[in-house]
Formats: C-alpha cells, structure tokens, sequence
C-alpha cells in the first residue's frame, strides 16, 4: 500500500518534476524549433519563439550542399558494421563464459605456468626495445605481437571466468590518450587512417568488452538444461548456438546491439582522430561547424537534428536495458 | 554440467576475443610506454634516442601539466557533483509518482543520447552566444550582467555542457535503484514516525550508496577523457584555460608530433584513470562473485 500524500503536494511535485524535465529537455527542443526557422529568425534578439516563419529550407541546404549523406552513411556503415562483427565475435564467447565457464581453482602447475606467461611477455617487451621498432616497421613489431599474443592468450583463456570478465572489463577503463600514438602510428603505416574499415574496426574494440559483458548477463538468466538437452539429441555446437541459444536471447542481442550502436554513434574520440574526410562520421561532420562563416545557426540546428534523431529514437527504445549495460550489470 | 568437450570449445570460443583485446588494446599499450622513453618527434625526422624517463620529467615539470590537471580535477569534481547532485534529487522527485512518468524520464534521458559535438556546438551557438544566445535573453530579463561565456568563464562553459550530458546518466540509473527500495521499509519508517529528512539520510540514502558509487566511477572515468566537448567549443584555450590532460595529449601527439612527449602523458593519464577504475572494477566484482 502507497502512503497517500496530500493533494496540495502532490501538485507541487509534478509541476517541479515536470519543470525540471523541460529545462533538461529545453536545449533540444530549441535546437529542433531553432533548425525549422530562417537564419535570420534563428540569430534573432530577442529569442523568437512562434511568430516566425517556419521553413524546411535549413534541411534542404544541409542534405544537397554540404555532402550530408557521405558522412550519414559512413556513421550508418561504422556504427552498425562495427557492431555486427562485434556480436559475431561476442556471441561465441559470451556462450563460452556463461554456459562453459572455468571454476577450477588454481592448481600448482598453472601458478607455473602463469609465472612461465608473464617472462614471456617480459622478454617480448624487451626484444621490442632491441629491435627498434621506433623506425615505425610494423613488419617487425607485429609478429612479435603475435608471439607474444600465444602465451597471453592461453594464459587467459584458461583463467577463471569472473576473472577474464574483469580482464575484460578493464580495458574499457584505459584511456584513450594511452594507446592514441601507436594506433594513429599503426594505421599511417598501414594506410588505415580515414577508412571505414579503421574506423569501424577501433569502433568494435572499443564497444567488444561491453557486449560481451551485456550478453553475458542475458545468457546467464537461460537454463543451462536447454542446451544440454539440445546437445543430448545430437546438435552441433555450431547448431546450439544458432538455433537454440540465439533464438531464445534474441532480446537480450537486440538491446544490447542497440546500446552498441548508440555508444559507436556518439564516439568522438577516435573517430574524430582517425578521419579527416572519406571516413569521418556525423560526428566530424557536425565538428566542422565549430569554425563557421557567416549566419548558421538554423544550419547547424538542422544538421545535428539530422544526426541526433535516430539515436534519440533508438535510444528511448533502449532505455530500459541501458542501465544495465551502463553499469556493466551492477544496477538493475 | 559442461563436458569436457564443451569446456575445450569454450575456450577456443573466447579466443578471438581475447586476442583482439590483448593485440590491441594493451599491446599498444606497450608500445606507448616504449616510446614514452624516446626522443622522437615526427617532425624532425631524426632517429629516435633513448631518453630514459626524461620525457616523463619534461612532462611533469611542464607548467601546461599542472595547469591541465588542475583543469582536470575541476572538470571532473564539478561535474560530478553537478550531475550526482542534481541526479538524487531528478530521482527522488520521478519517484513521487509523477503523471506521465514514462515521457517524463524520456525527456529527461534524451541529453545522454546527443553526440558530444552537437551538444557542445548547440550550447555554444544556440545557447551561450553572446549576442543572441538563449541565455543571454534571460541574464538579460532578469536585469542581470550578461557574460561572455566562453571568453569571461570558459571552464564554466564546459562544466555547464558536460554536466548537462552526464546528468541524466546519473538520474535513470538512482531513478531505476530508488524504484528497487522496498515500500514496506517506508511505511514502517513513517509508523515510526520518521520524517522526511531522517527517511532520506537513513534510509534512501544507504539504499541509493551502491548505485551511487557506481555513477560516480563510471562517470570518473569518461569525465577523464572529455574530449569532444573541448575541440569543437574552445580548442583548449583561452591559453590553456580549459585544456585538460586528454587535450594536452592530444595537442603533443597530433598538433605537434611530439610522440615521447605524448606518450609520456598518455602513460600518465591511463595511471591517473586507473587509481579510478580499481575501486570500480572491485564493486563489480563483487557483484559478479554473488
């Protein structure tokens, strides 16, 4: 039973909490109003609200004069594809950790070997040091990458699921800043700077811990019984995740894509970093208004409504499983 | 239970994973740290001399790095109060059963969807111009002295963006913990005779403390790389006036190819955000173990 509040206070907290959404609202709402009205309108002072002429001419300019639908489309292909091969990878591993999980305790011989893993990477990082990879020859340095990676590799996989999860995990915590130099120094070398496939491939690494922790969790909450039952009538592995696992976490996969794209959307980190033109998404796109000419500002309301819509809507669609992808299933 | 064949496949399974994380992520973190003791700028063109932790030395002792993570600190202190503060009380207030929650919280979550760049240049141009700017009509139907935001406070101009990005981040997610407290606890507070005030600091709050930490962590972590928001209102300045570490980097990797500088200040930040992201990770943690 709800404790019942006089009427008189009731009123007074609606009309606060509403006045409180619409000035948090208020910066959009204007920028939608402001890209409906002409230049002159727009840079009008005092501010006019509904005396002015409405027009559709800013979205008219926007998408046939500054080649809008080049960057709309390299968003549309970054964010999405990225996120697509994101899931492929993800899904197998997510099974792996939710239904074939390592709870083993250490025994003595994987201490050893865990000791063995980390002189390993040791000796990797200093063969890095004599060989000079300063010189940027990526031909060098990455098959010692790649050396190094096996031991890694193996070390983690055969580590406690809770802890590769938090492995996981944190590497989302890294800093941009911290690995910005050897990706930009990488993708010269490797003619990836402004390609959709640079751009979306950074995209999936840095969406990847997340969706494998979100689908982690929704796989989690299926009955392991189904699978084994599955498994049990002679279904390959292959068919058990496509047809048995997939089909039953569908909306699980589909909140957490959409979280995904949302979260590669908005990225202005590295994709404002690693494209100048070709590749450059609605983010760069709108990053070019910031040193305009002449009266803009219905343009540029016009443009960013153009970019932020999807995403709202999508968004609002989402907004419930948000909360936990957020906080990587602390809150939910 | 799992076979042992399943468990074989399982960990094949995560391999791909795995790898791409570890091949790309911390590799390049490796790397940085590497170059982070060289002399080695792009411009030049000279071949890069091993500085031992000079570079680290220069960064420390720079002027700008003090300056940027006094910047830093500001930034995201303020904010996280901001948001946080304003986040409990956005929340307390949805949870009043409030008519038409649903778009209600729509409208209030909808800022967390805007890209940074758009954000950014809507509150600058839209918002904050000195001459037709949003705000400038109110200061000024108020009778108020108006400022030039970006030129007179600066710093406040972007803790004014970037709170309004991260406040309803922090209000959904105590919105959605508050809405998990049980009512029976507040009916046998208020039999009690608990008033409002004792209600919130005794019993909301310990509920909220959780979800809480979780915010701030979280928003900790992306407040330490705000980037966007700087590029595209003020470009770091006036001076250095709003260049935090995330820019500083930024301006010596990008703007003046000094990659030993740039490293060296990345290596620095990835420290600084993971003093943030331990406690994180631990709560976590802990939820992932129950």
């Amino acid at each position: 039973m709800a404790i019942r509040k006089s009427l008189g206070r009731r009123i007074g907290v609606n009309l606060l909490a509403w006045a409180i959404g619409f000035v948090i609202f208020f910066p959009i709402l204007w920028t939608i109003m402001t890209s409906f009205k002409s230049e002159l309108d727009a840079f009008a002072f005092p501010p006019k609200f509904f005396s002015v002429h409405w027009t559709l001419e800013n979205y008219k300019e926007v998408l046939s004069r500054s080649n809008y639908p080049l960057f709309a489309y390299n968003s549309i292909v970054e964010s999405v594809g990225a996120n697509i091969v994101g899931l492929l990878i993800a899904i197998p591993a997510a099974w792996s950790m939710a239904f074939a999980p390592t709870i083993v305790p250490e025994r003595k011989e994987t201490r050893m070997l865990y000791a063995a893993m980390l002189a390993a990477i040791l000796i990797a990082a200093a063969i890095l040091y004599l060989i000079g990879d300063a010189r940027g020859d990526w031909r060098i340095y990455g098959p010692i990458v790649a050396i190094a990676c096996i031991p890694v590799v193996f070390w983690i996989a055969t580590r406690r699921t809770p802890d590769v999860l938090m492995w996981m995990l944190s590497t989302k915590m890294m800093p941009g800043v911290g690995v910005l130099v050897p990706i930009f120094l990488w993708f010269r070398d490797l003619h990836l700077l402004d390609t959709r496939f640079g751009v979306g491939f950074m995209l999936m690494l840095m969406n990847l811990p997340i969706i494998i922790w979100m689908l982690y969790t929704y796989f989690k909450e299926i009955p392991a019984g189904i699978l084994e039952a599955a498994r049990m009538d002679g279904a390959s592995l292959l068919n058990e995740i496509v047809y048995v696992l997939t089909p039953m976490a569908t909306p699980g996969i589909a909140s957490t894509m959409l979280l995904a794209v949302i979260l590669s959307w908005n990225e202005a980190f590295w994709t404002l970093n690693l494209t100048t033109h070709d590749a450059a998404p609605l983010t760069a796109f709108i990053a070019s208004y910031s040193a305009p000419e002449g009266l803009f500002w219905a343009k540029l309301s016009a443009a960013s409504t153009l970019a932020i819509a999807p995403i709202l809507v999508l968004g609002w669609l989402s907004q419930k499983q948000l909360v936990r992808g957020l906080t990587f299933g602390a809150v939910k | 239970m799992a076979t042992r064949q399943t468990m074989t496949a399982g960990r094949i399974l995560v391999a791909p994973s795995v790898i791409l994380l570890f091949a790309f992520m911390l590799a390049p973190l490796v790397r940085t740290l590497y170059f982070s003791t060289l002399h080695y700028n792009l411009l030049d063109g000279s071949v890069p001399q091993f500085l031992g932790f000079q570079n680290y030395v220069d960064f420390l002792s720079d002027p700008n790095f003090i300056d940027s993570l006094v910047n830093t600190l500001i930034l995201v202190l303020s904010v996280l109060v901001i948001s946080v503060g304003g986040g409990i009380f956005v929340a307390l207030l949805m949870d009043q059963q409030v008519v038409g929650l649903n778009i209600l919280r729509l409208m209030v979550i909808a800022p967390f969807f805007v890209m940074p760049t758009v954000s950014a240049l809507v509150w600058k141009n839209l918002l904050m111009n000195p001459e037709s700017g949003f705000f400038l009509w109110i200061t000024r139907s108020l009778h108020l002295p108006a400022p030039i935001w970006f030129t007179n406070w600066p710093m406040l101009s972007v803790i004014f963006i970037v709170s309004w990005e991260w406040l309803p981040f922090a209000s959904l997610i105590l919105l959605t913990s508050l809405q998990s407290l049980d009512l029976e606890q507040q009916e046998a507070a208020v039999l009690d005779g608990a008033g409002a005030i004792p209600y919130f600091f005794y019993i909301v709050l310990p509920h909220m403390a959780r979800a809480i930490t979780v915010v701030i962590l979280i928003e900790t972590i992306f407040l330490l790389g705000v980037f966007a928001e700087i590029l595209v209102t003020t470009n770091g300045g006036p001076g250095d006036a709003t260049t935090n570490i995330t820019f500083l980097v930024y301006k010596q990797a990008l703007l003046d190819f000094d990659v030993g500088g740039a490293s060296a200040g990345g290596i620095v930040a990835v420290v600084i955000a993971n003093i943030a992201a331990i406690f994180l990770m631990r709560i976590v943690g802990k939820n992932l173990e129950a």
